[in-house]
């Protein structure tokens, strides 16, 4: 008896909430800067990726604690030894367009599209061997060699799935379907008016009963952050996605009436930011002279002076928020008298460095002039060097610096988004997000191809503690804070922020209560 | 006359071929090229996303080939394609051009009516409170940074009195038409109008009084007040008339800054117009609408100047006959 009565409860919960979630409405957002394209495929920057991610979908997403969720794959399976990984897709998804999603886009989207334009996925399939559809509703995914994180990288960013009936056989970057993308996702593209707004409405053949709950959602471009704390001040936005405004505003508007902010839905990306210190010459090139930068900064007065406390001082590489981290590690405290005895020790003659700001704005900027102090303050000779984004980019890229700072996501993984910064295959002028540094440690190469070679949870485990154990010791890099993003939004915004993804995850679970 | 206007229409295309000629080369000595910076917005990148970029853009090319294409492509008035934007250059222009042009001839014909007619006023009681009153507040207008005045314009009637829109162009989604959008749209002008204007309006205030002092005691003038004109008659034929030379002038510069001179109030006020496009491809190092850009701007500075020397021989027969 209670066995049949239990289905008839859950229905009652399952209805009961469902009444509770009012659908209609329109989101009124903040999107900044305004994003080159809506092509997820083709364009993986951050404005790109928050908008699209309502309009495309991944075959997963991820919970905050990084385990995956289902999304147009409803069920998985991984071969005990991790070679194979078999997708079951949801059945009657429709493309905006009418057309109907088989297993021929995913084989499509993965092995072709994303193979030619995704620069980040691309080292992942490395991996694969084959990719195949035994039939409509099925994915195999062969690999050639276990890869851990792999389970990890089929959310909409890394992963996203494009409609092979709109692009096969064509020039994928210039094909005009480009400018009014079609997914499968719970929105879809209506109009996009530039330096104006971006609009998107409810996708009402949406494959999950119920959903997506709002009619509209807009997204507004205002360049100047001042006008965009305006914005929300006045009501002209609800939504202000992490990093919207400045981080002085951050306090201010928090407090506003009807008014919550949270600092969830970053873990998938665990933004971590560091100091680049150049190994290969001057001082920065001694680790007595960086692990004296680690002691010399202040970074504890950093999180709560710049960045409202949210956020958490970088104790690793790893970020707390992306698997395998530890915190069984040399840790570094501020102590400038330490960081004094180490520099004399090296026997530093006060050789200017010079310091690379990150050119996002006042918070970063200040953030630059309180790291100064600090090394001033230690009997470091500090020159700031001033550029823009275009010249950050170059001089990092060209290893034209001493110390530069910057922040990089981590996709939920070290193999995923940590190894690449400090692997010595990884040193290639060019890019501002490989092995910048030029830190070259054969057993950290090791570590990491070790890491990631294996399915096996505690090996992967073992691997990253140490390698973070030597890292900490060699300091590649000096860390500075696991950042964090508050999203701000009207109170009255619900199932906002759901998964590790948050905000670039879509809309489809939101909705407003009046 | 027209001999005069088409002598300076061809020099004004020779000039426009060398400012696009050196726009290239400056543009091109700037750090970073866009490729890069499409690399590294997208947060990873390999050797083969770069090359695939710059082969899209045409950057595999050398410098002289780059610019050659170019050239070729403005001179048959094809200003290219960005591929950040993904659009043709002209397209891009075109589609932000009525929303500046709105702004700019607003402010334009704010500050010049208002401006002369404040000098006027204060030239023709000088010393007075109301001379005193206008010339400091022309002071404090042409002091104040421009962003600076926005920024407490958008808090004052926006934020705390809640009487203006505080940015965009017009409401998004209300889907106003007819004479109900016209009035919305005018609703979000008045406030990066007249901060946009104010600089300008103090500008043509201190040159109108100064200009309307100095001609003020010429003798022509004497003369008039001697035949017993009425004082009303001298100061707007006589005095007036002579003292707008330099108001053309000042007019014709303005009107030159009409397409790329409102930078700073399109990003205050998030006004969807050509500056921001300028100053975020500048930021991009989008080439070809940066340039695309540049072009439109000086073509217009040029043409206004034409305006300006054409005005000059309308206003003062002395420049006629010379």
């Amino acid at each position: 008896m209670l066995k049949r009565l239990m289905p008839v409860a859950a229905a009652l919960l399952l209805s009961t909430a469902a009444y509770a979630q009012k659908p209609g409405g329109r989101a009124n957002v903040v999107i900044q800067p305004e994003p080159p394209g809506l092509m997820v495929g083709i364009i993986q920057n951050g404005p790109t990726q928050m908008v699209a991610g309502n309009i495309y979908e991944g075959l997963l997403r991820y919970d905050p604690q990084l385990k995956p969720l289902p999304q147009l794959a409803k069920s998985w399976t991984i071969s005990d030894d991790g070679l194979t990984y078999t997708f079951k897709l949801q059945s009657g998804v429709k493309w905006h367009d009418g057309k109907p999603f088989s297993s021929a886009d995913v084989v499509f989207s993965a092995n072709v599209f994303l193979r030619e334009t995704h620069a980040r996925l691309r080292a992942s399939l490395a991996y694969v061997d084959t990719i195949t559809a035994p039939d409509a509703e099925t994915v195999v995914f062969k690999l050639k060699q276990p890869f851990g994180p792999f389970i990890g990288i089929f959310e909409v960013g890394t992963m996203p799935m494009v409609p092979k009936h709109i692009y096969e056989g064509t020039d994928f970057k210039a094909n005009p379907a480009n400018n009014t993308p079609i997914g499968t996702g719970p929105f879809k593209f209506k109009e996009w008016v530039k330096g104006s707004h971006i609009l998107l409405v409810k996708n009402t053949d949406y494959y999950e009963p119920g959903k997506p709950l709002l009619d509209e959602i807009y997204w507004h471009v205002i360049p100047d952050a001042a006008a965009r704390s305006v914005a929300y001040e006045t009501g002209k936005v609800d939504i202000l996605p992490g990093g919207s405004i400045e981080n002085f505003d951050v306090g201010r508007v928090s407090k506003l009436k009807n008014t919550c902010s949270t600092d969830k839905g970053w873990e998938f990306f665990g933004p971590h930011s560091w100091l680049w210190l150049n190994n290969r010459q001057g001082p920065t090139a001694d680790k007595r002279f960086r692990q004296a930068v680690m002691h010399a900064m202040d970074r504890k007065f950093a999180l709560d002076a710049l960045w409202n406390g949210f956020g958490k001082v970088a104790g690793s590489p790893v970020s707390s928020s992306t698997k395998f981290f530890t915190d069984k590690v040399k840790a570094y405290d501020y102590d400038p008298a330490k960081a004094k005895a180490l520099l004399k020790e090296m026997g530093y003659k006060g050789e200017t460095v010079r310091l690379l700001p990150l050119p996002y704005g006042e918070t970063w900027q200040r953030w630059a002039e309180a790291v100064k102090q600090n090394l001033i303050d230690v009997g470091i000779k500090v020159e700031m060097v001033s550029t823009d984004v275009a010249g950050w980019n170059q001089k990092v890229a060209d290893w034209d610096y001493d110390m530069a700072f910057t922040y990089l996501y981590q996709y939920g993984d070290p193999a995923l988004g940590v190894s690449r910064n400090y692997v010595s295959s990884n040193i290639a002028k060019g890019s501002p997000w490989n092995n910048v540094e030029g830190y070259s440690n054969p057993a950290v190469d090791d570590l990491f191809a070790k890491g990631a070679a294996t399915a096996k949870a505690d090996e992967r485990q073992d691997a990253y503690t140490k390698v973070q154990q030597i890292l900490t010791e060699d300091v590649p890099v000096a860390w500075l804070l696991e950042l964090g993003f508050p999203t701000i939004h009207r109170c009255s915004i619900k199932n906002l922020v759901t998964t590790g993804i948050g905000v670039n995850d879509g809309f489809k679970d939101a909705w407003i209560e009046n | 006359m027209i001999g005069f206007i088409l002598a300076r229409l061809g020099k004004s295309a020779a000039i426009l071929v060398a400012i696009v000629a050196l726009n290239f080369l400056l543009i091109h000595a700037a750090p970073g090229d866009p490729a890069a910076v499409m690399a590294g917005e997208a947060g990873a990148s390999d050797e083969k996303f770069l090359a695939q970029l710059r082969t899209q853009f045409g950057l595999d090319k050398s410098l002289p080939e780059q610019m050659a294409l170019y050239m070729k492509g403005v001179l048959t008035l094809d200003l290219g394609y960005s591929y950040r934007q993904q659009m043709p250059v002209a397209d891009l222009i075109f589609s932000r051009l009525p929303a500046t042009l709105l702004l700019t001839f607003s402010a334009f014909a704010i500050s010049l009516v208002l401006g002369t007619l404040a000098g006027v006023l204060a030239s023709a009681r000088v010393g007075s409170w109301a001379d005193t009153l206008i010339s400091t507040a022309a002071l404090i207008f042409y002091a104040t940074p421009l962003f600076w005045v926005a920024l407490m314009a958008v808090i004052l009637f926006s934020v705390t009195l809640d009487w203006l829109p505080g940015f965009g162009y017009e409401t998004v989604g209300a889907g106003y038409t007819g004479l109900r959008r016209v009035l919305d749209i005018a609703e979000h002008l008045i406030l990066p109008a007249l901060t946009l204007g104010l600089f300008f309006m103090a500008v043509y205030m201190r040159m109108t009084r100064a200009s309307m002092l100095e001609v003020r005691g010429l003798d022509f003038v004497k003369t008039a007040r001697a035949k017993g004109l009425a004082p009303r008659t001298i100061l707007w034929r006589h005095v007036f008339r002579n003292a707008m030379l330099p108001i053309v002038t000042l007019a014709g510069l303005q009107a030159g800054q009409l397409v790329g001179g409102a930078v700073l109030t399109e990003t205050v006020f998030a006004w969807p117009g050509i500056g921001r496009l300028m100053f975020e491809a500048l930021a991009q190092r989008d080439y070809n609408l940066l340039l695309g850009i540049f072009f439109i701007s000086a073509a217009m500075v040029l043409l206004f100047n034409l305006i300006t020397d054409v005005a000059y021989r309308v206003v003062d027969p002395r420049i006629r006959a010379s």
